[in-house]
């Protein structure tokens, strides 16, 4: 079912764009992956239609000098990822070749180099018996990845159950070595290697079950692990106009994260942000591991002048280096930045084709493409036992900042966390600009995920995070009274709810990322801030007069803020917090 | 350079607006031919009918016409030789002088390899504080200048240019009108900058399908000086919203359908493709893009400058303040996205918090000045804050401004310890007692 006829051979008719038309001299399959040859290279490309006795392909490249009657190869698949252990720390295109080993400075068309390294020697540990019952998924055996155990796997292709026939010893072996022979119902061998290949498309289901979330994936921003928990497993999109931080969200959260592996789609957009990638990650501490972050990370990047039909693949590249790692009982973290150019380069392909538009000249079947992908997401219990999850976070760039566009309200369908950047926050540099109050965790709701969180920070946490939801939303309203009747016009209750949303605004919700100590914040010191800005919140203050507030409250902030730049319980830290502690009892003090 | 023999062809079979389709074989895609003199290029190939689009428009173009097929794409000849020259958007002589000779290039070709950049990490310095000290930029950066139709955004950006310590400066002028495009070359010229400019232009007295080279020309011959002569380029690009006007025109012409404000669906990997042209290189060389994206009437959520917004590292936004009288560029919707490479590194170590505190100070102002358009009484902080931006956009937003970074820094300083005190100004402890000014002046 993974394999149409090869052989088949084309030539090529006419050229629009990047898209070619094709004579076939043979069967093709919708989506399998032909070469057109130009100038001594083959340049990749995609079946996207055939209609009329011609095959319509997308190419991967630009077709520019491409002539009609040059020849086309067929391969006989789709378009599929490479997997196998050296696959952390690479850094791919959007089709999975490896861009290190590729020569020159400009990337050259149809320069399609090896997503591993097929020389290298990996040591393999037996992990099955021979006799034992497999099905594709299960482990054969493991090799040592940069420090992380790689699962060498039953090939997902495999369908069915098989009987390991004979399993190789402990020892080097190249990726490409037979490592097992397996012998399927009918006595018919396979043999497995360290790689496997698989189509970007189809979801890998070499698992038992998929639960709903139940645990937290902390990321040491503050606004997310408090007020709208990420679930591991989880789904979520951060929706915002340009200049709103996402990408510095983003990174934070790449760096920060409780993940086994994160693998960082950067899909149509900056080449300099994929550089900050992979000059920052070699040097910087898995706050989780005792590797570099590097070592954990694969970094895809399609940058936004790569070509676009690539673009679109891209994204599914890296959910498939995602999946795979999942079948291994890892927790993967998949960030894709943006999902909205990845509607574009669906939109460019749709509308070449001359198909009937749909909103904003999107395709029509959009909002379905959007939800199978998020669909791929989840933990999963594995057939043996273990767990495994693929947490997807995406970004969407929506036009004009404008949500009610058709990639944001297709995502909010289907991802369950939403974190949406807000323009104003961002321009009076409220850094992570996610706007507390329209921003959601659906997982918060979920009571296996309360419990979770109610045992692992503190009893009645969860209850803490609404009351701190509560006090921005007052907050709020009185900032609104506040700027319709004045500051004389409204009651001094109303200036002390502001200020108390100010506090919870700049002592948690706001954190500085490019500040060594603020931009992560463990979970321990998160259930500590947010037990001290209560308290605050909680302590019963008296002004005889508005004018006084203000100068009080700021006062409060600028030493939590020194608070957050400094070492959780260095002695700056607690000289601060006893200087806090003094300014709350003198304002208590004058009114005994 | 072109092949040995060149086809030439007489029937033409259909003519639109912008288009003719002839029969021919052998013909490569993005191919350049002559149609009746005039340049074209081939937009689509379906067997032997080959359609091309006519730069010029078709206009007086007959069925008979000669087609002749140039066996290459748009290209540019590329050598020393091309500082100090004016050049039309083939790359055609404008000056007067003779032809330029070179190696010839296809223009709009691959892209750098992601892996062989080079984080970006050097400064450029304007004198500007609304640029250096609130939105610093790093060579190998692009980022746009964007303005109203009707501000000053050209001479600022030849201020820009000159400043820096650029080895080369490259203009693609997009649908200039003659007098900036005489305006440049004035100033250029006077500077005493000839030497190291190179200017490709199309006025709006050409052809308006034209423009869509300049920029592909103008990055071309910036990438012979960036990638062979390791070479610091600065190009700049006005107005790139002429060229996604050109762009629109196009796929309107070849009956595409469009997305948001009229744009073709593919604004943004157009775009994109030009601005990714910037880069730093190990070697030293860079290209750094500035650009300039007019709106209309201030609106940043028009495809144009949205896309843009989306593709480029920041974007410095100009605006004439009120209180002073004078442009400024705008700290709160301004931005470069790189500065966190360069500031506090290669800048004094108070840099990052004093363009924050500043800014924050700053927008305290804007809150009390909206209480005071609504009849609400003042504090004294209000007052205070009020004081402290006039001073601030006086003294260093306007863009008349002309000092270095330290001395921006040194007036952020002044202007916060005569306005505010340390708990108000909030600034992290072990700077405030580094810098914070002992007496007031």
């Amino acid at each position: 079912m993974n394999t149409v006829q090869s052989g088949t051979k084309g030539t090529v008719h006419g050229i629009i764009s990047n898209l070619v038309l094709a004579h076939i001299d043979g069967p093709v399959a919708q989506n399998e992956i032909a070469y057109v040859e130009h100038e001594g290279a083959e340049l990749m490309a995609e079946v996207i239609k055939i209609s009329g006795g011609l095959a319509y392909l997308q190419a991967f490249e630009s077709t520019r000098g491409l002539r009609p009657g040059a020849g086309i190869r067929f391969t006989g698949h789709l378009l599929e990822a490479t997997l196998g252990p050296g696959i952390l720390s690479q850094i791919y295109d959007g089709l999975m070749h490896d861009l290190h080993a590729m020569t020159g400075l400009f990337l050259q068309r149809g320069d399609y180099t090896s997503a591993l390294d097929l020389d290298k020697e990996w040591a393999f540990k037996p992990l099955a018996e021979v006799g034992q019952q497999v099905r594709a998924g299960d482990w054969l055996g493991n090799v040592d990845e940069r420090g992380l155990a790689h699962k060498i796997m039953v090939p997902f292709k495999l369908t069915g159950q098989y009987t390991i026939a004979s399993l190789a010893t402990e020892g080097l072996y190249k990726v490409q070595d037979t490592v097992a022979t397996l012998t399927d119902e009918t006595g018919q061998e396979v043999a497995v290697s360290m790689l496997q290949k698989f189509p970007v498309k189809r979801a890998v289901r070499a698992y038992r079950e998929k639960p709903r979330p139940f645990r937290l994936l902390e990321t040491g921003v503050r606004t997310i692990d408090t007020l709208n928990p990420m679930a591991e497993g989880g789904t979520g999109f951060i929706p915002g106009p340009f200049g709103s931080g996402k990408t510095v969200l983003q990174q934070a959260i790449s760096r920060q994260a409780e993940a086994d592996v994160v693998i960082v789609a950067a899909c149509g957009e900056r080449a300099n942000e994929v550089v900050d990638l992979f000059v920052e990650f070699p040097e910087l501490d898995d706050p989780w591991s005792d590797r570099k972050l590097m070592e954990r990370t694969t970094i895809i990047a399609n940058t936004s002048n790569m070509p676009v039909a690539a673009r679109e693949a891209s994204v599914y590249t890296a959910m498939a280096i995602a999946e795979y790692y999942r079948a291994m009982g890892l927790k993967v973290l998949l960030l894709a930045d943006s999902t909205s150019r990845w509607a574009q380069a669906l939109r460019e392909m749709s509308n070449r084709m001359e198909e009937l538009p749909g909103p904003d000249a999107f395709p029509m079947d959009l909002p379905a493409i959007i939800s199978n992908f998020y669909a791929r997401a989840g933990m999963v219990y594995l057939n043996n036992g273990a767990t495994g999850s693929i947490t997807f976070i995406g970004t969407v760039s929506p036009a004009g900042g404008n949500l009610k566009e058709p990639v944001t309200e297709s995502t909010k369908k289907v991802a369950r966390c939403f974190y949406a950047l807000s323009q104003r926050r961002a321009d009076s540099k409220r850094y992570p600009a996610i706007d507390p109050i329209e921003s959601y965790s659906k997982y918060l709701e979920y009571p296996e995920l309360q419990q979770t969180l109610n045992e692992q920070i503190a009893p009645g946490w969860t209850q803490q995070v609404n009351e701190l939801k509560s006090l921005l939303m007052r907050g709020k309203e009185a900032a609104e009274q506040i700027n319709i009747l004045g500051d004389d016009g409204v009651a001094l209750d109303t200036h002390l709810a502001y200020w108390r949303a100010e506090v919870v605004d700049e002592a948690i919700l706001q954190q500085n990322a490019f500040d060594e100590v603020d931009a992560r914040t463990p979970l321990q010191r998160q259930k500590y801030l947010v037990e001290l800005i209560l308290q605050v919140a909680r302590t019963s203050l008296h002004f005889e007069q508005y004018e006084d507030i203000a100068p009080y409250f700021k006062q409060l902030i600028n030493h939590l803020k020194q608070m957050n730049y400094s070492p959780f319980d260095s002695d700056a830290f607690q000289k601060y917090r006893s200087a806090l502690d003094d300014i709350l009892a003198e304002r208590l003090l004058q009114n005994t | 350079m072109p092949t040995a023999f060149q086809r030439i062809y007489t029937r033409i079979e259909d003519i639109t607006k912008a288009t003719c389709t002839v029969k021919a074989t052998g013909v490569g895609y993005e191919e350049l031919a002559t149609v009746h003199g005039q340049l074209a290029q081939v937009v689509k190939i379906v067997g032997d009918e080959i359609t091309l689009q006519v730069f010029t428009g078709t206009e007086g173009i007959p069925t008979n016409a000669e087609v002749v097929f140039l066996g290459k794409p748009p290209g540019l000849q590329v050598s020393d030789a091309l500082a100090g020259r004016f050049f039309d958007a083939y790359g055609q002589p404008i000056d007067g002088g003779p032809q330029v000779p070179g190696q010839w290039r296809e223009i709009g070709g691959p892209s750098v390899n992601p892996v062989r950049r080079e984080q970006p990490s050097e400064l450029i310095t304007t004198g500007i504080a609304g640029i250096d000290l609130n939105n610093t930029l790093v060579t190998g950066q692009k980022i746009p200048f964007f303005a109203d139709p009707d501000q000053p955004f050209n001479p600022v950006m030849a201020t820009v240019a000159l400043r820096t310590a650029a080895d080369r400066i490259i203009l693609g002028g997009i649908g200039l009108t003659n007098d900036d495009y005489l305006y440049f070359r004035q100033v250029f010229e006077q500077a005493g900058a000839l030497h190291r400019i190179v200017s490709f232009v199309n006025t709006t007295e050409g052809p308006t399908v034209e423009r869509l080279l300049i920029p592909d020309m103008a990055l071309t011959a910036a990438e012979y000086f960036a990638v062979e002569k390791k070479e610091k380029v600065l190009v700049l690009l006005t107005d790139m919203t002429l060229y996604a006007d050109a762009l629109s025109i196009v796929s309107n012409r070849m009956d595409q359908i469009p997305s948001k404000d009229s744009m073709p669906g593919s604004l943004y990997s157009d775009l994109a493709k030009l601005y990714e042209k910037a880069v730093q290189f190990d070697h030293g060389g860079s290209i750094t893009i500035v650009a300039v994206t007019t709106l209309s009437g201030g609106d940043i959520t028009h495809a144009i400058p949205d896309n843009t917004g989306y593709i480029t590292e920041g974007q410095l936004f100009l605006r004439r303040d009120a209180e002073i009288g004078k442009v400024i560029v705008d700290p709160f919707r301004s931005l470069s996205r790189l500065k966190q490479l360069v500031i506090g590194k290669k800048t004094r170590e108070d840099h990052p918090q004093v363009m924050n505190t500043a800014v924050r100070l700053y927008a305290d102002a804007a809150d009390a000045r909206t209480k005071l358009e609504n009849g609400f009484e003042l504090t004294d902080y209000d007052e205070r804050a009020l004081a402290f931006a006039r001073e601030y956009a006086e003294e260093l937003l306007a863009i008349d401004v002309n000092i270095s970074t330290e001395a921006m820094l040194d007036t952020a300083w002044k202007l916060f310890a005569r306005h505010f005190t340390q708990t108000e100004a909030g600034i992290k402890q072990t700077l405030a007692d580094a810098y914070w000014p002992q007496t007031e002046a």
